[in-house]
């Protein structure tokens, strides 16, 4: 009996931790789940005061930046973010697709013996050496090379500039995420297509792709927030002039670069603040949303192609 | 194909030449072992070692404490939770949500919480926000290892009458690779993000001997230093750049090496 009592007490012990577990666990789980309402409400209550006194339109509308006198339009910024993310984009987009199908479909296994490192090093750098990097070889090589086909003098910190750099750092997030839809296509169809006596190309272009096309889009959304959140990189190479560029040669001020360049002086003007942590919203926003939708479609594209 | 494959290639030799062709004429003994004499803007002598030392701080206290909160989560998403959990699916999707979310919004969203605090820039502000900043990147590595693991080793494990707890062991051994690849991979980016310490961290010259000093760190030095007009300061960041540059190449590396290796004698 004794003994029979003494398993029982064991027993129960061992649920006991079994259920504290889940219940510390459960804790830790939610409580980050809910980082992301406690981050999006701190920082709509901090840039309240910035929302009442001037409307969402107009925040967003108006060129006018005037920190002193109370104006913050937004607009010259956001346009800078486009502008900068647009041609991040156009340079990262074509090359990684074409490595990632390289690299799925044709690579031979020794050749990805060395691309995947060299995607490894792109992706682990931190952003301060892309920045020193742009500072280094493409300011100088765009104010020498570039520029003076387009107009008498640049200094090189510009939208190209920044789109480069943004480009390629955005580069390794695409190849990997365009692996990983490539992947998720069952190699039956592939071989049908091949067996039907389509070339490999022709078996991309009309399989492969038309297959995946949601999840292309849906990767190049992602990188396409990621390009835009970036600071350092683009805070160093941009130039930092505020105003709406009108071409890729124009210096350009995005909204990461505005908060990092004024978070140290701001504390001492409330509405200042308030108009930074807008910024700050904004952009969090703006990586809510796109990852959210490209997220789902991702996560649908691997239910209905997994096997 | 192979154009894109040369551009791509093209890219790092480029910018792992910058960084070491600088970064080796400026590096020297005292580079590293030296704290910046007269200021860190324009003082021409010395090194960065407060830089090093406030890196290594803020990212061995951040990764103890990422790996502490994160590894319960990890678990109770793949051991506790049904496969086909909303709770599941809602906490990856938050988790992917927050691994987006830009570091100066973690920089900005910080100092707001030292502020309601009371808190100043300093060593402490720094670790939260680069915890907070893996933690993501901590569990999304970590579950992709998790979700892999096949169902029936939990099967054997109850039908043995362990509780969960106690599968966790079972779980916790084969999974040790994907916890290791995911340790290096945080740390990677949490020694190279600069935004979100740059308001939190602050930057000094000197050591910090307490957890509310600033603390100075590598990505800062680089990016401070490097647009002094003075070039001993200037080479000063080109080595600190080497430095951060060649940590992460060895994370990088052994983080492939881990993976490789170990993924073999996984069930």
């Amino acid at each position: 009996m004794v003994r029979l009592y003494k398993t029982d007490n064991m027993q129960k012990t061992r649920i006991i931790k079994d259920k504290t577990a889940q219940a510390v666990m459960f804790a830790l789980t939610l409580i980050s789940i809910l980082m992301v309402v406690v981050m999006f409400v701190g920082l709509y209550l901090k840039s309240a005061p910035v929302l009442e006194e001037r409307s969402l339109w107009r925040l967003l509308t108006s060129s006018e930046w005037r920190p002193m006198k109370g104006e913050f339009g937004f607009l010259p910024f956001i346009a800078s973010t486009l502008w900068v993310t647009f041609v991040a984009i156009l340079i990262a987009l074509p090359i990684s697709l074409l490595t990632a199908v390289f690299l799925t479909e044709y690579a031979k296994s020794y050749v990805k013996k060395f691309v995947f490192p060299a995607l490894d090093i792109l992706a682990a750098l931190p952003s301060v050496i892309y920045g020193v990097w742009g500072v280094l070889v493409i300011v100088p090589w765009i104010s020498k090379h570039v520029a003076p086909y387009f107009m008498d003098f640049s200094t090189g910190y510009t939208v190209l500039a920044a789109g480069i750099v943004l480009g390629v750092m955005v580069i390794p997030i695409l190849v990997s995420l365009f692996i990983e839809v490539f992947s998720s296509v069952s190699m039956e169809l592939r071989e049908s297509s091949l067996a039907l006596g389509a070339t490999r190309w022709q078996t991309t272009k009309k399989v492969l792709f038309r297959r995946t096309y949601p999840g292309i889009i849906a990767a190049t959304v992602l990188a396409i927030s990621r390009a835009m959140g970036e600071t350092i990189a683009v805070l160093m190479v941009c130039g930092c002039v505020i105003g709406i560029p009108n071409n890729f040669l124009d210096p350009c001020y995005p909204i990461p670069a505005l908060i990092a360049n004024n978070y140290g002086e701001m504390l001492s003007m409330p509405m200042y603040e308030a108009a930074l942590m807008f910024a700050a919203l904004i952009l969090f926003f703006v990586v809510l949303v796109f990852n959210l939708i490209s997220r789902i479609v991702l996560y649908r594209l691997e239910k209905r192609l997994g096997s | 194909m192979w154009i894109a494959m040369l551009i791509v290639f093209g890219f790092v030799i480029s910018v792992i030449w910058t960084v070491f062709s600088k970064g080796m004429k400026a590096m020297s003994w005292d580079m590293i072992s030296k704290l910046p004499g007269g200021g860190f803007y324009i003082g021409k002598e010395g090194g960065f070692l407060n830089a090093i030392v406030g890196s290594l701080y803020i990212v061995g206290a951040s990764t103890v404490l990422g790996l502490i909160i994160s590894i319960p989560v990890v678990f109770f998403l793949n051991v506790y939770l049904k496969r086909d959990s909303k709770l599941a699916y809602t906490a990856r999707m938050a988790f992917d949500v927050l691994f987006g979310v830009p570091s100066i919004v973690y920089g900005a969203f910080g100092f707001t919480i030292m502020i309601y605090f009371g808190l100043r820039t300093s060593l402490l502000g720094g670790i939260i926000v680069i915890t907070l900043l893996i933690i993501p990147i901590f569990i999304r590595t970590m579950d992709e290892a998790t979700r892999n693991f096949p169902g029936d080793i939990l099967d054997a494990s109850f039908s043995l009458g362990a509780t969960r707890w106690e599968t966790l062991r079972v779980v916790l051994r084969q999974i040790a690779p994907g916890i290791a690849t995911a340790t290096l991979l945080s740390i990677g980016r949490a020694i190279g993000d600069a935004a979100s310490v740059m308001f939190t961290a602050g930057y000094t010259d000197s050591i910090p001997t307490s957890l509310s000093q600033p603390a100075a760190t590598l990505p800062l030095a680089v990016f401070f230093q490097l647009q002094s007009p003075i070039p001993e300061v200037v080479d000063r960041a080109y080595a600190a750049a080497l430095v951060l540059t060649v940590i992460v190449l060895i994370l990088s590396i052994s983080s492939r090496f881990i993976t490789n290796r170990f993924s073999k004698n996984k069930i």
